[in-house]
């Protein structure tokens, strides 16, 4: 067990929003609001890449750490979108910060990338030590190469999340996990190298809607708890209908979901790192257990429990 | 339309919230009536009314596409 010492994100300036899609997409900007929850959300700017935004999320986890690259014993770095078949960004990512010859993991999941990697770092921090996660994204580049499909790139926009996992201490402790896989659906939403993000919305309501609160029921029987007993919901941000949804099925309301995909949009694996670091942000950890939880291509799930360090 | 059409028409109306009469054969996916998440709340609607647990390995939107195919499913968890 390790345990959750601290959070950061990083967001692009350039806010687009549903008035500047609407056009291009031939809908209305009720219509993305509606089908989405989403306002506005990101984009990288013109040469911004996954290294920049992850580095830049990194740092800012690290400085809420008050915590020195060189203090970071592994890497694991998330990303679905990243600019080279290989490497992938974590290499570069620990070169950028400083961080000497560590172990840099490169986890192309996807959706579920974030949490795999917290997953990753709670069983390898006993080894490494400080084990940062980081999950980048940008979604632009896949969500609006042409032909463009509205019902994809009103959903996307780019960003970074990261935390860090200690062996040794924190806020919160990572109790218990629940991870799956299973590839059977996964010519339903993918990205090959022509540049094309493809997606059947249909499958993956369908799914998503049944393994995400599923993972989680799995993950709060482990421990013995009720959802009503639960703090916090920290999901990947997909869609505030499918959240709602969620909410719906483990019997509590979506105010217990925390959620800023109005503002950023869906940031694949790095959503609910950025949705976790805004959350801690405002809101120290109580006595009450969080949930973090996330679903994506593949299909990969999961969720993680955290309770308050002792 | 016999009455499992008649009531799985009904579901559809409840499910898409759309004052519809779909035809046996038709599309609901080509003809807009039911989204991603219309298509979720049917299949809960259709395991309740013939209480039927669905796997997630049948979830495949094909199998839900029209009164016939859903009417055809049905008939293979018998």
């Amino acid at each position: 067990m390790a345990f959750l010492k601290a959070l950061g994100r990083y967001v692009p300036e350039r806010v687009v929003t549903n008035a500047e899609l609407a056009g291009r997409l031939e809908c209305t900007v009720e219509w993305i609001l509606g089908a989405s929850g989403i306002a506005e959300r990101r984009f990288a700017a013109e040469g911004e890449s996954v290294v920049d935004m992850a580095v830049a999320a990194a740092q800012d986890c690290l400085l809420r750490a008050s915590l020195d690259a060189s203090a970071i014993g592994m890497l694991v770095v998330s990303s679905g979108s990243a600019e080279e078949r290989f490497p992938g960004p974590a290499a570069r990512v620990a070169r950028q910060l400083g961080c000497g010859p560590i172990p840099a993991w490169d986890l192309p999941l996807a959706s579920a990338g974030g949490l795999f990697g917290m997953s990753l770092a709670n069983a390898m921090a006993p080894q490494y030590g400080n084990a940062l996660v980081v999950a980048a994204e940008k979604m632009s580049t896949l969500a609006m190469h042409e032909p463009l499909d509205r019902n994809i790139a009103i959903l996307f926009g780019d960003g970074a999340g990261a935390c860090l996992v200690s062996a040794r201490d924190g806020f919160a402790a990572i109790t218990r996990e629940v991870l799956h896989s299973d590839g059977s659906f996964a010519g339903d939403l993918h990205a090959g190298w022509d540049g094309l993000l493809h997606m059947n919305g249909r499958t993956v309501i369908l799914q998503a809607g049944r393994k995400l609160p599923g993972g989680i029921a799995e993950v709060l029987a482990q421990a013995g708890l009720a959802a009503g007993e639960v703090e916090a919901f920290l999901v990947h941000q997909a869609n505030q209908n499918l959240i709602d949804r969620v909410a719906q099925a483990l019997g509590v309301p979506s105010t217990l979901f925390y959620s800023n995909i109005k503002r950023y949009g869906n940031t694949s694996s790095a959503s609910m790192l950025i949705a976790a670091a805004e959350y801690f942000a405002e809101t120290p950890m109580t006595a009450g257990p969080v949930v973090f939880a996330a679903f994506g291509a593949g299909f990969h799930w999961g969720a993680l429990l955290l309770e308050r360090a002792i | 339309m016999e009455e499992r059409q008649r009531v799985l028409a009904g579901l559809i109306r409840a499910a898409s919230n759309k004052a519809v009469d779909p035809e046996v054969d038709e599309s609901l996916f080509d003809s807009g009536v039911l989204d991603s998440f219309a298509l979720a709340d049917l299949v809960s609607a259709i395991e309740k009314e013939f209480h039927i647990s669905i796997p997630d390995s049948d979830l495949s939107p094909k199998k839900f596409e029209s009164i016939a195919r859903i009417e055809r499913y049905l008939d293979s968890r018998q």
